[in-house]
């Protein structure tokens, strides 16, 4: 029997080892897994690139993973919010790596990643200071630059439902990152506010197929959080 | 000198996004323009994070900490709305699917280059989040922002000086003062705040301006312009 459910989110993230690189799904706060970011903040993996749209938002979630030392390189779209100030210091005094990528360059070379596509040519960027010293290609009388794929040994997401076989669905604009996340990484941990019996959720609507995922674990539903007001993109 | 408001800015924007269209509207001043669409017109927001029917922000208390736009703030769905994960997303816009977004501008050049993510500033913490994607995604670019910098310079230039967010992008520019389109042949004024001449206008923003405007007295003349054959 196939059994994807682990106990607890400490079972889950507990092989995650120094220097990995792990996709944190969210957009801001919305669909970010926060238990599981505590998870491995308490298990302590250092040198991790980190992968996600934004870099935390106040003291929780990503900005705890950050504040606590843990991570020596962000890959992200926005890093810059008003809520952003663990990010904001690290980054003034030299002490993480930034890779700045166009949001909509971050989704495809996830996507990419989780597809098996070598790189591909795209028009964003062109031009500008974010594709400075990429291969570009003039195809059809328009510009693009060269992309590659961004593998992850591990992806960190947040759905609404799941089931042993791994099968979720998400809630609004929870989704955002996690079903392209769940396919890049080659263990995706997702965590669900109720796991469901097989069967359950109606095979029209799964969004990720449990092919794309090797962990669930339940957290039942937290406190309802506001969104974080950033001035964000 | 009498300027656009900046209703009255997000009014004009709003008279020319069709009926049916699909429209991103940035963050800042752009948003204004959700409360100035046509009402007899069936606009349909999308929003980078994954949402197409985007509504008005929810009344006090039911907000939804997992329902929110680009802005990481609370909105609802209209009847009809969808939801979809990042790369469709900006398949929508890269893809040409998207027909307008309104982006706001720190510079705008004369063939439409568009500086609006960096001020290039070595202390500033870089963040592009979707703007380069949106810049050359959308079938049509709106910039919308004021005309003079603080200091009276103009925010129209020969060149930018900002780092770019993308390259001959920009279709026509809404500002505080006038109308005006990025053509092949230059920029071309299609409308003046009232009472503001085009020499004073030509004067304020420094690059070569073509005059295919009227000057306008007191409201604005609204315009009926094909966007779309």
């Amino acid at each position: 029997m196939i059994n994807k459910v682990v106990a607890t989110a400490a079972v889950a993230v507990a092989d995650i080892p120094n220097g990995a690189t792990v996709m944190i799904g969210g957009f801001g706060t919305a669909g970010m897994p926060s238990e599981l970011i505590d998870a491995l903040i308490a298990k302590g993996s250092k040198d991790l690139t980190i992968v996600n749209n934004n870099a935390g938002n106040a003291d929780t979630g990503l900005a705890a993973l950050l504040k606590a030392r843990q991570v020596k390189k962000i890959i992200c779209s926005f890093p810059r919010q008003t809520d952003s100030w663990v990010f904001d210091g690290l980054y003034k005094k030299g002490d993480i790596e930034l890779e700045l990528v166009p949001q909509g360059n971050l989704a495809e070379r996830i996507r990419a990643a989780g597809a098996g596509i070598g790189a591909f040519y795209t028009p964003t960027g062109y031009g500008t200071p974010l594709a400075e010293g990429k291969e570009t290609r003039h195809i059809d009388g328009r510009d693009y630059v060269l992309e590659y794929p961004i593998h992850a040994d591990f992806a960190l997401i947040k759905a609404l439902r799941g089931d042993r076989w791994g099968n979720l669905v998400y809630r609004k604009t929870a989704r955002n990152f996690g079903p392209i996340m769940a396919a890049a990484a080659k263990c995706t941990i997702a965590q669900v506010r109720e796991i469901v019996n097989l069967g359950d959720l109606d095979p029209e609507n799964v969004v990720t197929p449990g092919i794309f995922v090797q962990r669930v674990v339940e957290v039942p539903a937290e406190a309802k959080l506001i969104a974080s007001p950033g001035a964000a993109a | 000198m009498k300027r656009f408001t900046r209703d009255q800015m997000a009014a004009r924007v709003g008279r020319d996004i069709p009926n049916g269209a699909y429209v991103n509207l940035g963050i800042g001043l752009p948003t204004m323009v959700a409360n100035h669409l046509p009402k007899d017109r069936e606009i349909i927001l999308h929003t980078e994070n994954g949402l197409l029917g985007m509504g008005p922000a929810p009344e006090a208390g039911a907000e939804d900490a997992d329902l929110i736009n680009a802005g990481k703030q609370p909105v609802t769905t209209l009847p009809g709305a969808s939801f979809f994960h990042h790369a469709d997303s900006f398949a929508m816009m890269r893809g040409g699917h998207l027909d307008f977004c309104v982006l706001g501008a720190f510079q705008v050049s004369v063939t439409g280059d568009l500086a609006n993510w960096h001020t290039g500033a070595p202390d500033a913490i870089p963040a592009v989040g979707g703007a380069m994607d949106l810049a050359i995604g959308a079938k049509r670019v709106y910039v919308m922002m004021e005309h003079l910098t603080k200091k009276g310079e103009s925010k129209i230039v020969a060149r930018c000086s900002y780092p770019l967010t993308g390259v001959g992008c920009v279709n026509r520019i809404f500002t505080d003062l006038a109308v005006l389109d990025v053509t092949s042949e230059g920029l071309k004024v299609l409308e003046r705040a009232p009472e503001l001449s085009f020499e004073e206008l030509q004067r304020l923003t420094g690059v070569p301006l073509i005059d295919a405007s009227a000057a306008l007295t007191a409201e604005p003349v609204v315009t009926q312009r094909r966007e779309h054959a």
